[in-house]
This record gives structure tokens, sequence and C-alpha cells, in this order.
């Protein structure tokens, strides 16, 4: 039947066939040795598929005044994250429609997500409403890569000591860089306390891995969890602040440009640091941060500017608290030796003018009635002292006395962005003048607290609280205790000692206190409560001089000293006094009666658009 | 003819024993692919393993009643049954419902049919009764031509329910008509070549290719020295290959329908697209490269468990086994394969009449395309074109398809000595 043998013709075929079958096994099979045991890269993708790694957040410490009052706290609000390797197809226009944004926008930010991260998670919509994310919660499986992240945001029980405690914003790029702590979206304290003690605020990231499926759902933790650990919160600051102090020296700076800085002299704890004008904390937090932050840069009256710590003024009249001191250990005066006024004072053609007061003064009455010839005077002879070769090493010799009251220096305390003042050098005078040419008469105005001076609110007030404590003073500082109330701050416990007899701070705090009582400052006086004080004047080329006061009290047993400046108010006695002698008020006996002088306060407004 | 009394005696028993096998291990990968805790049990028709179940059961009833038949039934009714798969193949093209853009199944209730699959079948049957009735050794353009339009008819057919994949399989048959002579050595050489262009062409520039091969060609020129017509031949091979690789970019661009060209784009990271096209080959890639050399373990593979890699119970079976079993796991089922090809070409050698050798062949070229080409396309050496694992992969009518070419090959070598 067969004409030809059909088996024997090709059959040897077979053999090509056969190899074509190995051939093909061995391709395969070389494949996957590549690819399952050669190539690591795959088993990193399986990871990275279906394990999530979570941080916890954990809560930002609180911060409470000295008595015990919540000041700032926390409240949970929700990121809505992305990983954008993870973005699988999803119906952005239901996406976009949730979120309430434009797919041009949606296409733009995973692009810029993608640019920090394919495997990383990025913010891609910060503090979404509860509400939204109720609504999210419920598709967020029909979008892969995409996961809520709760945060928490800073709350103000009252709208007050915005400069101090600063605020809290995204770690930039430059931080991120440098410290690994921190990852994008991540929050770091920019300013104030919140920048200041950010190690001990922040606390502790946990870390939380767990599984998902491809439709993004958790399926469960990593074996049952021994890689995660747990977020410790952030520890609490207890401030020196007393909330009570603060709240009413902001009410009496309301309309007005200054500060004010309250000390307790006995410990250096800041009881209240009033900058004015000033904003509701609560702006500085949230979505609206940035453009609100925009709004308070724009503004002339310079609200982000935190006066108590970096205005600098020079002292005025104050500084002859500090001048006839440095004269009184010098031995250049005696307490006793008077001088006589006229109301002018003239030296090598320099003249320099005085109030009208009662002549001759003392170094009592001449502090208790602000005389400038009398300042001049001493002044003159601390620098002209025949001990000193020449009028550098005199001028040093002062200069250093200046200095020890914390003038012209940072106290490297815990407040942000602080400014050392200045207080001019005699290389300084060198340079103008040439060395040999200046005397004592150039700088003269340096011994009624102008010239080449520079002191800032908090300097003054620890000035203060060293004339009340006779001769030393503690760096002043706002945080009390980390943790808990009685895990005290040491950090500043170290005295710093004034070279300076400490019957010359008796003779000075009597004339402060005759100052309330009998001198420039009477008209501030408070029935039952001894207190010193000197006012001052600051000239200002600019426009009205500023009204400077600082004081202390009880004389006796000082509780709290304090600083006030006014801007463009005019004499120290009229405004800063008052408001001095109100807070002194406030804070020793709880509540203030004088409320026509307090109302007189409340109603006086000093905002011009004169800078 | 009766069934005789030692009919079990006479079936092959590595391949009834390599079926067997390939079967179970199938099922229990679509299980491990398949399972969610919310399942009931191994039976429940709601589930891919459940109704796999169904399949196997239905298979070994087709396996017996093949057995049981009378094999002059296939060789007789050859013809007949090939002309009914082509009418199906005509039917399901105007009753059929679409599914993936392939209007390729019938649907009753839960269940749906490929007639696709076993149209093959049919045409293995009639393109081995065709070569056994032959009297002269293949000779002639019009024979070839006959011997060809057998497979080119229900191909055109598959074609136009634009089911890419089930077409390409019948290019498989090159290696039934090399067996028998119906081409050259040479043919099987240029087809190697054709596709290596292709592949080459898609990754490097198109005139690049043409200038290495003009440099080849000048060589083997320069070899030949004055034989004028082999120089001549040579200059008219050099310009069909240059055409056609010049014409690669347009057959890309204006014949290949975007999903097809994306795929192939992908498989040569042209374009790597990890979420469209790139995705399924992407997950694959990481299921499988995630299981090292012993596996994670017999439902352990994350991708797996967790449905990263989507159609994982039919054309990505072997992700799972990639992932679960290692390298180990995949040198074994290709191990199964390979044997099982090799015993399939060892009978077919022994039969002695023409039909059962034919159809032995068309049996291992079928199987070994989807072997290649669906192994393969998960370890992104062939372009995705949804070709399932025989026994291995989910899915009745590939189940039934593939039992009834191993039985068929099977009862004809219970024969092997008759001319049938």
């Amino acid at each position: 039947m067969h004409i030809y043998d059909q088996t024997g013709q090709f059959a040897n075929r077979k053999r090509v066939i056969g190899a074509i079958i190995l051939f093909t096994a061995l391709l395969l099979l070389g494949r996957l040795f590549m690819l399952q045991i050669v190539d690591p890269s795959y088993k990193a993708f399986a990871r990275n598929n279906y394990l999530r790694h979570v941080t916890d957040y954990p809560a930002r410490g609180l911060v409470y005044d000295r008595n015990g009052a919540l000041l700032v706290y926390n409240e949970v609000h929700y990121d809505l994250m992305v990983i954008p390797g993870q973005v699988g197809e999803i119906d952005t226009l239901l996406f976009c429609s949730l979120l309430g944004i434009d797919p041009a926008v949606f296409e733009s930010r995973l692009l810029q997500a993608r640019r920090h991260s394919r495997f990383r998670a990025s913010v891609f919509e910060r503090q979404i409403s509860k509400n939204t994310f109720a609504a999210f919660q419920e598709k967020l499986f029909r979008f892969p890569g995409f996961f809520v992240q709760p945060r928490t945001l800073r709350k103000y029980t009252h709208p007050i000591a915005t400069h101090t405690f600063g605020y809290v914003g995204e770690a930039g790029p430059n931080i991120i860089q440098n410290d690994p702590y921190y990852r994008m979206g991540d929050y770091i304290g920019i300013s104030g306390l919140e920048r200041v003690y950010e190690k001990e605020l922040r606390g502790v990231k946990g870390r939380r891995i767990y599984m998902v499926d491809v439709l993004n759902r958790n399926i469960g933790s990593f074996q049952d969890g021994r890689y995660d650990t747990l977020a410790i919160a952030g520890k609490d600051l207890y401030t020196t602040l007393d909330a009570e102090l603060q709240i009413y020296g902001e009410k009496l700076m309301q309309n007005k440009r200054g500060s004010i800085v309250a000390i307790e002299p006995a410990t250096g704890e800041i009881l209240a640091l009033v900058s004015s004008p000033s904003f509701d904390p609560g702006l500085l937090v949230g979505r609206q941060r940035t453009r609100n932050y925009r709004m308070l840069q724009n503004d002339t009256l310079k609200p982000l500017f935190n006066r108590a710590l970096m205005a600098q003024y020079p002292p005025g009249s104050v500084f002859k608290l500090i001048s006839t001191l440095i004269a009184l250990e010098d031995g250049v005066i005696t307490p006793e030796q008077r001088y006589g006024c006229s109301g002018i004072y003239h030296t090598s053609g320099i003249s320099i003018r005085c109030r009208s007061h009662p002549s001759p003064v003392d170094a009592i009455t001449g502090i208790q009635h602000s005389c400038n010839t009398y300042s001049s005077i001493l002044f003159q002879n601390s620098i002209n002292q025949a001990r000193f070769d020449n009028i550098q090493q005199a001028f040093n010799h002062w200069r250093d006395h200046v200095i020890s009251f914390g003038l012209g220096r940072h106290f490297s305390s815990d407040l942000s962005f602080e400014l050392p003042g200045l207080v001019a050098t005699s290389d300084y005078y060198d340079r103008i003048y040439g060395p040999r040419g200046w005397r004592s008469q150039t700088i003269l105005s340096l011994g009624i607290g102008q010239g080449e001076l520079g002191v800032t609110p908090l300097q003054l007030a620890n000035m203060t609280a060293a004339i009340a404590n006779r001769g030393h003073y503690y760096t002043p500082h706002i945080v009390k205790a980390k943790g808990t109330p009685d895990n005290k701050n040491k950090q500043f416990a170290l005295v710093n000692n004034i070279n300076i007899q400490e019957t010359h701070f008796e003779t000075i705090a009597h004339a402060m206190h005759r100052v309330v009582e009998a001198g420039t400052g009477r008209f501030s006086r408070i029935t039952d409560i001894s207190m010193a004080g000197k006012t001052g004047t600051v000239q200002n080329p600019h426009g009205e001089n500023h009204s400077v006061f600082v004081a202390f009290a009880p004389v006796d047993d000082p509780q709290i000293a304090i600083s006030v400046i006014v801007e463009n108010a005019g004499y120290g006695s009229v405004w800063a006094a008052p408001i001095a002698s109100l807070m002194i008020e406030k804070y020793l006996t709880n509540e203030v009666n004088r409320t026509w002088f307090e109302q007189r306060v409340l109603d006086a407004s000093f905002l011009t658009a004169n800078p | 003819m009766r069934p005789s009394k030692g009919i079990f005696k006479s079936i092959d028993k590595p391949l009834l024993i390599l079926y067997l096998l390939m079967v179970i291990v199938g099922w229990f990968n679509i299980f491990s692919a398949e399972y969610a805790e919310s399942h009931r049990h191994i039976f429940d028709l709601s589930t891919n393993y459940g109704k796999q179940l169904l399949w196997i059961l239905t298979s070994l009833v087709i396996a017996a009643a093949i057995i049981l038949m009378d094999v002059r039934f296939f060789t007789g009714f050859a013809w007949i049954i090939y002309g009914a798969f082509l009418l199906l193949l005509i039917a399901v093209l105007i009753f059929g419902v679409e599914i993936n853009a392939t209007k390729a199944w019938f649907r009753f209730g839960g269940f749906q049919f490929q007639p696709s699959e076993i149209a093959k079948y049919g045409t293995a049957l009639a393109l081995a009764a065709f070569i056994s009735k032959q009297k002269n050794r293949p000779k002639g353009f019009g024979m070839r031509l006959k011997a060809f339009a057998i497979v080119a008819v229900p191909a055109a057919l598959v074609l136009l329910q634009k089911d890419v994949g089930t077409t390409l399989v019948f290019t498989s048959f090159i290696m039934v008509y090399f067996r028998e002579g119906y081409i050259g050595g040479i043919v099987l050489f240029f087809i190697g070549l054709a596709i290596a262009l292709f592949v080459l062409t898609l990754i490097i520039n198109e005139f690049v290719i043409i200038g290495i091969l003009a440099g080849i060609m000048l060589i083997i020129a320069i070899f030949l020295q004055k034989k004028t017509r082999a120089i001549l031949q040579l200059v008219m091979l050099f310009v069909i290959l240059s055409g056609y690789v010049y014409s690669v970019d347009y057959t890309m661009s204006n014949i290949l329908q975007p999903h097809h060209r994306a795929r192939i784009e992908v498989l040569i990271h042209k374009g790597m697209d990890l979420q469209g096209a790139g995705y399924n080959l992407h997950q694959s890639k990481i299921a499988i490269g995630s299981g090292d050399l012993w596996g994670k373990g017999y439902m352990q593979g994350t991708q797996t468990q967790f449905n990263f890699i989507p159609e994982q119970s039919t054309d990505f079976i072997f992700c799972t086994v990639g992932e679960e079993w290692g390298f180990v796991g995949s040198l074994l089922v290709i191990t199964l394969f390979v044997t099982l090809l090799f015993r399939i070409i060892y009978l077919a050698e022994k039969q002695k009449s023409t039909f059962s050798r034919v159809f032995c062949y068309a049996v291992a070229s079928i199987v070994f395309f989807h072997f290649a080409i669906n192994i393969g396309m998960t370890i992104g050496l062939a372009p995705v074109i949804g070709i399932p694992l025989p026994m291995i992969s989910y899915g009745g009518s590939s189940l039934w398809g593939i039992t009834l070419f191993l039985f068929t090959l099977i009862k004809l070598d219970t024969q092997r000595m008759e001319m049938l």
C-alpha cells in the first residue's frame, strides 16, 4: 500500500526536534536561574510590593505655665500620603473630586512626589478635613499607593506668648539631608520653644511594618510585629511663664509697640515675655501657615519681630543705675558727695541738658531725679581715673563692669534668636577717633545711656534683677522642668556674680525706691507695695521718644524684676512706669484695684505708621 | 474491534503517570493562587480550584471514553471531526460571547467553553489523515499547499476571533511538517533567523542591522569568489532580509494592534510601563524572581497570596510554581514537560502507522509551543499572548483539549504495531 518508506526517509529529523526542545528548556532554566538565584532585585521588589512601613508619629510634648496651667497641646489631623511606585490605575476624576483639586494639580503633585522617591511616602495633601478623611477612608482601597497618616497640630489655650512658643513647620530639604531623623513631610520646631526644645518635644517616632494585598488592603502585621517599635510621646515642658501675668501684660500692651519682660530675681525665671504687636499663635499652624506667615511678614507693624529679645535700644536714663554703681565701686564718688546742677552741664564745648529738679544732688537724689549733670560728672570721673595709663585701659575697666550686668552679649539661654545688644569697645573708638583722639567728654553720652549702647528689653530686666539681688543674677530662662514638674532644668542654676560691693547696690536700691516714692516715678506708686524703679526716656531720632521703665518689688524681698519699653510714647514716667506698676501689682496681689489707672493704659494707643 | 481484556496493560504507563502528576501539580498551584479564607471547601464551584476539580473529573471520563472507543473512530472520522470543529469555529464568531476583547467563547450558565482549544485537535487528526494517505514523498507545490491549508483554515478562523495567542499555536505544526519532510531544514533555519531578526530590529536600529547583514554577505561573497549564480542568490537574499528588517517597524506600527505592540515593546524594555502593559510581566517576574532556590513554601508566596499577579490561575500559573517552589520547583515542572515531550517523540517513532506518528508529533508540537511560550512569557522571554500551560493552568477547555490529545495518542499507541 505504501510506496515509499515514510518512517525511514526523515527519521533523523527527530534528533533536530529533540535538540530544539532541549535547547528551549535550557534557555528557560537559564533565565529562571538568573531571575531566581542571581538577581537580588526581584526580592526587593517583592518586599516593596507587600510591605508597608508606617511611621507612628508621637504626640509632641505639651507646654505648661509655672503653675501647671496648660498652654500648648495637640489636636489630631490627617495627612494624605502617597507612595508613587505603588500608584496604580486609579479613577483620577473621583480622586480629585473627593479631594477638591484639579487633575492638573494631581499630576504635578504626583510627579513631585515621584521625584523625591518612588518607594518612600511623601505628603500628597496636608491636613485633610475630617469629612474628607471619612469619604476617603471608604474608598481608599480604590487608590493603591495612597494612605492616610494621622498627625498632630499645635493648639493653644490662650492666644498668648506667640514669640516664646514659636512655631512648628515642615522640615526643609537642608534639614532632611543633614539629619537622618527627619523625612519629607516631618515637622520640626522653627522658632521659640519649639525650636530650642525640639529634641525633647518631638519624642521618638515609632515604626510599624504591615502587609498589604494588591488592593492595598491591610492583611496584618509583618512577622507578628517583630520589627515594630512604639512611638514615645515627646516630653512636656514646664515653663517659667505665669499665664495670668502674660495675658495681662499682652492686654496692657495692646495698641502699643514695645515689650515687657518680667523675671523672678531669685531664680532668673522669666515670668512674662511680651512683645507687642503680637498675633495669635494659632495663625502659624496648619494649612494656612504659609499664607498667614506672608501676611504677618508684610504687616508694617512687624508682629513677627520679637522685640523682647531682638529690639536693641539705647537704655537712656535707666543706664544711670549701672554707671552710678560703677562709680561708687571705683570710689570716684561717694554716696554722700553732692554736686550742683544748673539744668545744663558744660564740658569742653559739649553741653547736656537736664530737667529742673532740687539741687545739689547726691547718689540717691541723683537717681531719684535722674540728674544728667550728676551722671555726666561721675562718668567723666570714672573714665578719667589717674590709676590708668591711658583712656583705653580706663574704658575697658569700665566696660568690663557694664558687661558683667549681662549687657552686650548673649545669655545663651533657652530663648531662640536673642540678640547680644551693643556695648562699644575701645577699639571701636580708636578706629573712629584714633588711639589718642578721644577723651571722656568724647563719649560722654554713654554716661546718660545714649550713644554707642544697645540693650534688649530682656537685658534690661535682667540688669534690674541683678540690682534686686544686690549683685548677682541667674541666666534668664523660660523652661523650669522637662518631662515631669520635678525634673528641674539645672542648666541655669549657676549664679553670675557682679564685682561690686553689696552696700553700693543697697544705695542704688534705696535710690530706686525713692524714685517711686518721691521721684520721677511717683505717679506709679502702689499703696502697700514697696517698689523700686527707674524711668528712662530714650531719644529717638526718628520720632517720639521711647518710654522706658525698670523696676523690682518688694524692695527688701524682690519677687519680680521688670522692664517695660513703650516705643514712641514719650517720657518713661508717663507710660512705661504705670504699665510696670500694674504688672507688679497683678503679680504680687493677683488683682488690680486701680481701675482708672488701668483703663488709662488700656485706652492708650501709640500705633503710628512711624516705626 | 473489541476492546481486549488487556486494554489497561497496553496503555503507556509513563505517559499516564506524567499526565496525572501534572494535573495534580496544577490543581495544587491553582488552589494556592486562588485561596482565600472566606472560601468554604475545595468543591466550592464558585472558586477556580473547585471548578478545576470538576474539569479534572470530566477529563478523566473523557480519557476513559477515548480508551474504550474503537481506534478506527479517530482514523475514519478524522475529516468529519475536523469539519465539525470548523463549523464550531464559525458558530462562535456568530453566537459566542466576548471576553477580554476576544470572541472565542460559548457560555453555558457559569461555565465557558473555548472551541479553538479543541479545534487544534481536529486539525491534528485531519493532518494525520492527509499525510498518511499520500503515496509519494512530499513533492511539488500543490501537495504542500494542501497540507498547509489544513492548518491555515482553522488558524484563520481563530484569528478572526481576535485570539492571536491561539492562532500562533497553529504555527507549531511547522514541527510536524518538518518531521514529515514538507519543509526542509533551511526553512526552519530561516524561521529561526526571522524571529531573531525581528527581536533584534526592535532592540537595535534597523539600519545598523542591515549594515551588519551586508557585512556578513560580503564576507560570504569573498569566499564564493567567482560563482556568479551563488552571488546572485546571496544578493537576492540580502534584499529580502533587508526588506524584512525594514518592514518590521511598519508591521509594528501599522499591522499589530496597540496592545500587542505594547506587549512586544514591554518585552524588549522599550518604554517600560509598569502600570500598563508591563504590569503583568513585572509582577510575574517579581513573583518568580523572589522565589530563590527553594521557594517561599506552599501557600506562603507573598505575591501569590496577596494577588499581585492578574490571571494567576490561568496564564500566569507558573508564577505560583516559581514563587512558592523556587528554582527547584521550576526545574521540576520543566523536567516534567521535557520528559513528556521526549516520551511522546519516543512513542511517535515506534508507531508503525504514519497516521499515529503524525498525530504524536502534532501533540508534541502543540504541548511544546504552549510550554515554551507560556513559561517564556512569565519570565520575559516571550510576548504575553495569553496561552495556558497545559495541565497546570486553570481552565476546562484547555484541560479537555490536552486530555483529548494525550489519550487519543495513548489509544493510538495501544495499537502501535498495526497499520491503521
